[in-house]
């Protein structure tokens, strides 16, 4: 799935990273604990968070994963949207439920990592 | 080569600045992304345990062509039982930490799976040490 229609599908705002929209991904998790987040060993994933702060930022660099879509309608703020630039990491609101984002990516093809 | 990093502790804003630097050395050096990730992830969690639980730290960093050694160094209250802070699940962070999506008990167990050595030295009311190598061929 390309991450344009991640954020289609979620009618997201694509507040950082419109020249990477075409890229393709294949895995998504869903959490707001990012030392979750830094257990997973997969590439080649997206992140779907209502943890709207630089920490968020800072766990996808160290964990290769090169989008996060904020639900919740959760915003990115100046200092997020700095980092975002600087690891080149995609950043998309959204106002869907973690839950409801989930459904709709799953149902349209992303997988799960376990 | 050697780099070496402070980090304040309750500074969650700057937390994860040395792992990011780290990343883009090792990067540059054309290290195996693979073995990047295992080594950042792993000096993360070090820096926010650092950054949530001590007063203040250093990081030093060696890199040779064989390893990259990571020695963290923090003022701090220590851990009065090693054992029990390496079980999953097991923390004694505060709620600001913890609204920070950390806390959760799984730092140390997580720096550990990720490190081909990993060493952990504590004394209570003095600091704790983390000695940690991930070999860069294997």
């Amino acid at each position: 799935m390309r991450l344009k229609d991640v954020a289609e599908m979620l009618e997201g705002n694509v507040v950082y990273g419109l020249e990477q929209i075409e890229k393709e991904v294949e895995f998504a998790f869903a959490s707001d604990l990012m030392s979750d987040v830094l257990t997973l060993q997969k590439d080649n994933v997206i992140l779907l968070t209502g943890l709207a702060n630089v920490q968020a930022l800072r766990t996808a660099e160290m964990s290769d994963i090169s989008c996060i879509v904020f639900v919740r309608n959760k915003k990115v703020n100046e200092d997020m949207l700095k980092l975002g630039k600087e690891s080149g990491i995609v950043l998309i609101e959204c106002p869907c439920s973690m839950f409801k984002a989930s459904g709709v990516l799953f149902n349209n093809g992303l997988k799960p990592i376990f | 080569m050697h780099f070496e990093y402070k980090i304040e502790g309750g500074d969650f804003t700057r937390a994860g600045n040395a792992s990011s630097q780290v990343k883009r050395t090792l990067k540059q050096l054309n290290v195996d992304p693979k073995v990047i990730k295992r080594v950042v992830v792993a000096l993360y969690e070090g820096e926010v345990n650092i950054v949530a639980h001590a007063y203040h730290g250093e990081i030093h960093i060696d890199i040779d062509t064989e390893k990259i050694k990571m020695t963290l160094i923090d003022k701090g209250p220590g851990i009065p039982n090693i054992e029990q802070a390496m079980e999953m699940g097991f923390s004694t962070a505060t709620p600001e930490v913890r609204e920070m999506g950390f806390g959760a008990g799984m730092g140390l167990p997580n720096i550990k799976k990720n490190s081909d050595k990993f060493r952990i030295e504590s004394e209570v009311g003095v600091g704790t040490k983390l000695f940690i190598e991930v070999y860069i061929n294997q």
